[in-house]
């Protein structure tokens, strides 16, 4: 039996304040790159019942995604951007969910973020980061980016931390651990980082209602 | 001076591409923010640094 949306409301953490739950219901969040960042913050958001959200990726599930990021085996060879919105519906399907299929460049960054005020960097490539920051830092003036930055291997979690960097980007990661030869991505540190993003994702939330923490 | 992620740097007159070069950074991995201002790569050879100016650079690795 699906819950209704007033059961699911009433389940949010009574022990916040109403003003909280109906700040994150009313919230608009992008996530950019439904990998393992992407994935991971964006169950996080949907179970702190972040409101409105965009999706974005261009790619599909593959095996290879299995160690770290949301998907499971009946999702492989889906589009990301049907896989996710499916599992986030089992969490809360009133949830206001948008999608969009493709490679986000520096010409259509602007266009298809600027409806959200509130963006998650999780992409893979460094020159795509960069390119996502950039051009909706200048394009975009009342947008906040949360990016992902150094993540790799099983080093020290401790060294993963949530930086304001510029004056719209805060930065999570450990801003060091690249991608290379020897050193891959798993799941913990993943997951530390994309949890990092999130978090700070419901501060800028409670921020813009005053609910301190 | 400069003061460029917090440290007084001498590098008034510079342009951001010298110094982003000269300090170690890939243009094509960085955002670069003076006075709270995005700096647009394609500026990069043409702005100078001054003296007072707070500067910001963050480089992205890979991974996500």
């Amino acid at each position: 039996m699906v819950p209704t949306k007033e059961e699911l409301d009433r389940a949010f953490d009574q022990r916040f304040p109403p003003s909280f739950h109906q700040a994150a219901s009313a919230a608009r969040v992008a996530v950019a790159g439904l990998g393992g960042l992407g994935s991971n913050l964006a169950v996080m958001l949907a179970r702190s019942g972040v409101g409105h959200m965009l999706l974005v990726d261009f790619d599909r599930v593959d095996i290879t995604n299995l160690n770290r990021q949301a998907y499971r085996i009946p999702h492989l060879g889906q589009y990301k951007t049907e896989a996710l919105p499916s599992i986030l519906r089992e969490i809360n399907p009133y949830l206001d969910i948008q999608t969009w299929q493709g490679r986000v460049t520096e010409d259509n960054a602007a266009a298809l973020f600027g409806a959200y005020p509130i963006v998650c960097e999780a992409f893979d490539r460094p020159e795509e980061k960069a390119m996502l920051v950039n051009t909706l830092l200048q394009e975009c003036p009342n947008t906040v980016i949360v990016s992902g930055n150094g993540m790799a291997g099983y080093g020290d979690a401790n060294l993963i931390r949530t930086r304001r960097v510029l004056s719209r980007l805060y930065v999570c990661g450990d801003g060091t651990s690249d991608v290379g030869e020897g050193l891959g991505l798993m799941a913990p540190r993943v997951a530390v980082c994309a949890g990092m993003q999130a978090n700070q994702v419901i501060r800028l939330i409670a921020s813009q209602c005053a609910i301190s923490n | 001076m400069v003061t460029i992620n917090g440290e007084p740097v001498a590098a008034a007159g510079e342009s951001v591409a010298h110094y982003l070069e000269r300090a170690g950074y890939r243009a094509q991995y960085v955002a670069v923010e003076r006075n709270l201002e995005i700096i647009p790569k394609s500026n990069y050879e043409t702005e100078l640094l001054q003296d007072g100016d707070t500067v910001e650079i963050v480089q992205f690795v890979g991974g996500g």
